[in-house]
């Protein structure tokens, strides 16, 4: 499975920020959109870095001013991309060992979208259940 | 005004009848917290989508799924309506006039093209066509395919490509024990081809196929299975891959295509050969308009940041003979009038199943998507299932809150009615196991597990109505 099939039904939006943004604006972002994290861009290019629920609350336990600071300044980079023609399982693996939850999604330098590991997880998930479906229709009928 | 509950049914409307449609049909009138009722349109006179009409015919067992789907159809509620087609003689304005949501579980109706040169030559099809011909969907049925070709490229090495091979390499007995329809059977028979080349663009640890699909091909009667041992051996960073994997699945698929490397051929009639680290870069024509061969470009495997393996090209090519060619690179959406569409992703633009602007992202009220066309050609029939219950969880937790279309005419008969009024001929449930019924006895008369008919005009015929709208 690629993850272009998980990206296919999670809507068509992604949530950017530009570094110099302050942190409480992406914070405002993550609340009203029920996301956790959002992507750094500067002036609409590539991905420079990645922003997290736990990116700001790991800096505000030992800086109470952060979300008066910069987004550049707290942000997760540099950040690794992936392509919709990535396969899922490659990718699961790179997260999980090199710890990140957020991958964007590039393609001819464009972003097209962000997956979580989250995303990632239920949907191998979903096509083990499928996989499993299948068996038991045949074992009923043999 | 939107559903409520004291309001009689929720009445939904599914369109396309294949393993996404019964699915969620099935998890729309299990659950007893909203009663519900079921209309479902499907553009052909059948039902089950790509179970009839993907499905290879010699994977019988699997088919059986259908029978889940017929206790499905009995329950009270439900009803379908074959040979009507959304966009043709429905369109969304009618049916937000007689129900409270619709779901389209239309699949993928096209195929995805590779992009090079050549690829419109005669002879080079998309492996959707041949395999909707083979398996008797009437928009295929009529098409011709050259089999006194000796050799074959089939490009691609998921399931369906597979799929195609394996068909192409069945002998005469093999071909009987399938349900194809007799002008397949006949035109496959009389094959001359001899080469079957399978074309991987990146390493068997990466094939898209299957282990059981895999160990099938060696299982052939007629044909033997062709690996080099240069490209069955693993590159450094599959086998890298293959140990973080620690995946058994994996382990034995690239051990099978070793050991297939192994195998002196035991000289069959047909020569299957799988080639892997290959992308085709042109089909090349013979001097009449048809494809004589194809270049293909040798790849080695790169691995990206994020960890996935990708084939890049080392500059090195070769050229095959290929006669025919059948490009089996997936499949793709269609979009459907008046619905939002993703065009990038090829599918209805969707949320988690509910259909959204393309633009804005907001919800769409009252529309909803499940199967292949809600997230891509991909899976097998039982992902359809866990998919479709996202979606039916969706739709009850919207009707809940009375988020639903306000329809003027919420009664059953209305749109019995409308596709009276537009002349449209439908099938009915029963008439479809008239069918199934005739088809299993031609089957029994010829000892063969199903004879598929071989067009529409003979499942009118079948029916009792000639008069039936023979256009599609
Ligand atoms: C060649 C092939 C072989 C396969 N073999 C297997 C296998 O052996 N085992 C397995 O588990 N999986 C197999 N699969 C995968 C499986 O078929 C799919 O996962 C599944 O069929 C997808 O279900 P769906 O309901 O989304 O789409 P479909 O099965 O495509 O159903 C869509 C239905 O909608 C109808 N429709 C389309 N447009 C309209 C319209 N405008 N109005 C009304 N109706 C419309 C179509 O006619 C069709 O009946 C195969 C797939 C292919 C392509
Ligand atoms: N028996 C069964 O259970 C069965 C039978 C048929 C189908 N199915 C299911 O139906 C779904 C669809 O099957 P599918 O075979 O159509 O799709 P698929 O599994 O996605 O395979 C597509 C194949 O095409 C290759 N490809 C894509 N673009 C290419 C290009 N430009 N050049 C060369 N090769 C290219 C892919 O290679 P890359 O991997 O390198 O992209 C892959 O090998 C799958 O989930 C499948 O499992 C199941």
């Amino acid at each position: 499975m690629k993850v272009s099939a998980v990206l296919a039904s999670k809507g068509n939006r992604t949530f950017t920020i530009e570094p110099g943004a302050l942190v409480e604006a992406a914070v405002a972002t993550l609340a009203a959109n029920n996301i956790g994290a959002v992507i750094v861009v500067a002036g609409g290019g590539l991905p420079t870095g990645m922003l997290s629920e736990r990116d700001i609350i790991r800096k505000l336990a030992s800086d109470p001013s952060t979300l008066e600071r910069t987004v550049d300044e707290v942000m997760t980079f540099p950040v690794i991309c992936g392509s919709p023609d990535d396969d899922v399982e490659s990718v699961l693996r790179t997260m999980t060992a090199e710890r990140f939850r957020h991958l964007p999604v590039v393609e001819g330098g464009e972003i097209v979208g962000m997956v979580t590991i989250g995303d990632l997880v239920k949907a191998q998930l979903a096509e083990l259940r499928g996989v499993a479906a299948n068996l038991e229709t045949r074992l009923l009928e043999s | 005004m939107g559903w409520k509950a004291g309001d009689g049914p929720l009445r939904v409307a599914i369109v396309g009848a294949g393993p996404a449609g019964f699915y969620a049909a099935e998890a729309l009138l299990k659950q007893a917290d909203v009663p519900v009722s079921v209309d479902m349109f499907e553009r052909l006179l059948t039902p089950y989508g790509l179970v009839r009409h993907g499905v290879a015919p010699d994977h019988l067992k699997i088919k059986t799924v259908t029978r889940a789907f017929a206790q499905t159809a009995a329950a009270p509620g439900f009803r379908f309506f074959g040979n009507v087609e959304f966009g043709r003689d429905l369109l969304l304005a009618d049916l937000q006039k007689h129900y409270h949501q619709v779901l389209f579980t239309v699949g993928a109706q096209t195929d995805r093209h590779m992009g090079i040169p050549g690829e419109g030559l005669a002879r080079s099809h998309p492996a959707t066509a041949f395999v909707g011909w083979y398996n008797g969907h009437p928009d295929y049925c009529d098409l011709e395919f050259d089999l006194q070709q000796e050799t074959v490229a089939v490009v691609g090495v998921g399931n369906v490509a597979i799929d195609v091979a394996r068909i192409l390499c069945l002998s005469h007995e093999e071909l009987l024990e399938t349900d194809m329809p007799e002008y397949a059977i006949d035109a496959l028979s009389r094959s001359r081809v001899r080469d079957v080349y399978l074309l991987g663009r990146r390493g068997p640890a990466q094939a898209a196929f299957t282990n059981p699909e895999l160990k099938e091909l060696g299982e052939l009667a007629t044909a033997d299975v062709i690996i080099s041992k240069d490209e069955a051996a693993l590159d450094e960073l599959s086998r890298e891959e293959l140990e973080a994997a620690n995946d058994r699945m994996l382990a034995r698929k690239v051990e099978m295509i070793a050991e297939f490397a192994a195998h002196a051929p035991a000289g069959r009639e047909k020569r299957l050969h799988l080639r892997f680290l290959v992308s085709p870069l042109a089909l090349v024509d013979d001097g009449a308009g048809g494809v004589g061969a194809m270049t293909l470009g040798r790849n080695v495997l790169h691995r990206s940041a994020s960890g996935a393996l990708s084939a890049e090209s080392t500059g090195e090519t070769e050229t095959i003979p290929a006669g025919l060619v059948f490009r089996s690179v997936g499949y793709r959406g269609m979009p459907l009038p008046g619905v939002p569409f993703n065009n990038r992703w090829g599918v209805i633009s969707n949320r988690r199943g509910r259909a959204i602007d393309t633009e804005t992202d907001e919800t769409v009220t009252g529309e909803y998507v499940a199967g292949w066309i809600k997230r891509g050609p991909s899976g097998v029939i039982g992902t359809n299932k866990p998919d479709a219950v996202e979606t039916v969880a969706a739709m009850l937790e919207d009707a809940a809150a009375g988020a639903t279309w306000g329809p003027s005419a919420p009664v059953e008969t209305a749109v019995v009615a409308l596709l009276r009024s537009r002349g449209v001929e439908f099938t009915s449930f029963d008439d479809w196991c008239a069918i199934d019924n005739a088809e299993l006895a031609a089957g029994q008369a010829a000892s063969r597990p199903r004879v598929k008919f071989g067009n529409k005009d003979e499942m009118w015929r079948c029916l009792g109505r000639e008069g039936g709208r023979a256009a599609g």
